[in-house]
């Protein structure tokens, strides 16, 4: 099996995976008005501002939706277990696609409270994964 | 347009999985290219305006090959599937301007022979709009391919309206039935029930094979002039009554939209209904771009054949059959027929409406409506109307 693709270090991408790094997860905050934003973009899709701060997430949010990956379509993810990507939704709003540790894809259900946890998947890169909260 | 455009001429290859065959992209798009020029009743050098898919073949290499030497209209738009249908507005526009006088629009790959569409969406991710996005935030949680997008809306849809297997199964099971009366359809002589559909294994839960679009080898094309020049040509013309295209916002991402069930449709039918001066409830039939069943359900409520939440209901009971109340994708459909990237769906929509379609004919077709969709919900629509 070939690696997992890894995201691009460059950029915003940078920046939101290095507070990753540091175990923490945060997400543009508009200085304008004040709106939440993931994936980063270098204005605010609410009001056209530049201007943001990286606020800190509450790192709890619920399961949005998922799907089963059971059919592979890339060389870094195998059929057997099948990755199952999961769209959260913060509570501050904004969803973001990650995935479940320690939950097997049957178990999924939409409104499942989850908080985030961090996995280190190289010495440079560290996703953000989520985990059920009881 | 107060103007109208027309469509003249169109032409399809064979349409197969056949490993003896193995033709090129190139290929493929010069055959439906020489065959729609044909029906036409014209010439390669009478063509000014060419409009090939994105990614598959350029306007460069078309002409070369076919003789063009005079274009003053090459364009390509970047919108997936929905291009095909998007590129009748952009054609509409310069045959009805003045700019161009017969604009070609070829489609078509060896999606079966050469590289499958599932290889290269991952690996060729930045070509697409929303690539590095894609690269950066799906990819490396596995959310690779486009069954893998789309297979989230469709989970929270389910959830949010109850929409259920049973009614993504009858959309496969109407379009392999229609598949039935085409002779070029690859999925003819294979007949499929409801319990096939819900046997089949999963792919991208809750996607199942069978909610999955074929990977074909074929090409489509049209072409497009002037309803002014359309009368002096063989056919019977093909009216464009209106065509319309739109985005979700935002469209470059698809799990932050704060509506996640608005697509490029949800703006783009209003508009092309408005333009035309008629309803929904006015087509003779529909060609909805099926790469997966959901997505057909989908733009049947973001359309406005019916109310979002209603779709389920609305695909049931044969409704959407030959002989229902409203026949979708007459021809088979990417999910029966072929994957042609929607093209072929043009092709069909203009075949019902000059009444040629032979055994699976929607008697006495007035109007039509063709949609397209593409990348991350990308939206296009054409009302088609018999002359």
């Amino acid at each position: 099996m070939s690696a997992r693709p890894l995201p691009q270090l460059a950029g915003l991408a940078k920046e939101f995976y290095g507070f990753c790094k540091a175990r923490e997860l945060r997400f543009q905050r508009c200085t304008d008005c004040s709106a939440w934003r993931h994936v980063p973009r270098e204005r605010c899709g609410e009001c056209g501002s530049a201007a943001f701060r990286w606020e800190r997430s509450s790192g709890r949010g619920r399961v949005y939706t998922w799907v089963v990956a059971n059919r592979s379509m890339h060389p870094g993810f195998p059929s057997d277990p099948p990755v199952a990507p999961v769209v959260v939704e913060m509570d501050e709003g904004v969803r973001l696609l990650s995935e479940l540790v320690e939950c097997p894809p049957g178990e999924l259900s939409i409104g499942m409270p989850v908080e985030v946890v961090y996995d280190d998947v190289t010495g440079d890169v560290t996703l953000p994964k989520f985990r059920r909260l009881a | 347009m107060t103007a109208r455009a027309c469509i003249v001429g169109i032409g399809e290859t064979r349409y197969a999985r056949d490993k003896a065959w193995a033709p090129t992209t190139l290929a493929l798009n010069l055959e439906a290219s020489v065959r729609a020029l044909e029906d036409a009743g014209l010439r390669a050098h009478d063509v000014d305006g060419l409009m090939p898919f994105p990614g598959l073949s350029c306007a460069e290499e078309i002409a070369a090959n076919l003789g063009i030497a005079e274009l003053a209209f090459a364009s390509t738009v970047h919108m997936g599937g929905a291009s095909p249908v998007a590129s009748l507005l952009h054609a509409a526009l310069a045959v009805t301007s003045g700019v161009a006088k017969y604009v070609l629009l070829p489609s078509g790959w060896a999606g079966y022979s050469g590289a499958r569409a599932r290889q290269t969406v991952a690996t060729e991710v930045g070509s697409l709009p929303g690539g590095a996005i894609a690269r950066d935030y799906y990819i490396p949680y596995g959310l690779t391919a486009p069954p893998q997008w789309y297979a989230l809306l469709a989970r929270r849809h389910m959830a949010e309206y109850g929409t259920r297997p049973e009614q993504l199964g009858a959309i496969a099971v109407a379009m392999r039935r229609h598949a039935q009366a085409n002779a070029n359809a690859v999925m003819r002589g294979r007949g499929m029930t409801l319990e096939d559909y819900l046997a089949s294994p999963m792919i991208a839960d809750p996607y199942r094979l069978l909610d999955c679009c074929l990977e074909t080898d074929g090409g489509a094309a049209v072409v497009v002039t002037s309803e002014e020049r359309a009368r002096d040509l063989a056919r019977r013309p093909v009216h464009v009554l209106a065509v319309a295209a739109g985005q979700p916002h935002p469209a470059d991402e698809i799990v932050s939209r704060k509506d996640l069930f608005r697509i490029g449709l949800t703006s783009a039918a209003p508009r092309a209904f408005a333009q035309a001066g008629v309803r929904p409830s006015d087509a003779d039939f529909a060609e909805i771009y099926d790469c997966f069943t959901f997505e057909v359900l989908q733009q049947i409520e973001e359309a406005g054949f019916c109310k979002r939440g209603e779709g389920g209901s609305f695909v049931e009971g044969g409704r959407i059959e030959l002989g229902g109340e409203l026949p979708i994708n007459t021809h088979g459909g990417l999910l029966s027929e072929a994957h042609v990237v929607g093209m072929n769906h043009v092709v069909e929509a203009v075949r019902q409406l000059r009444g040629e379609a032979g055994e699976r004919q929607v008697p006495d077709a007035q109007l039509g409506v063709v949609t397209g969709f593409g990348d991350f919900g990308d939206g296009s629509i054409a009302i088609l109307g018999r002359s």
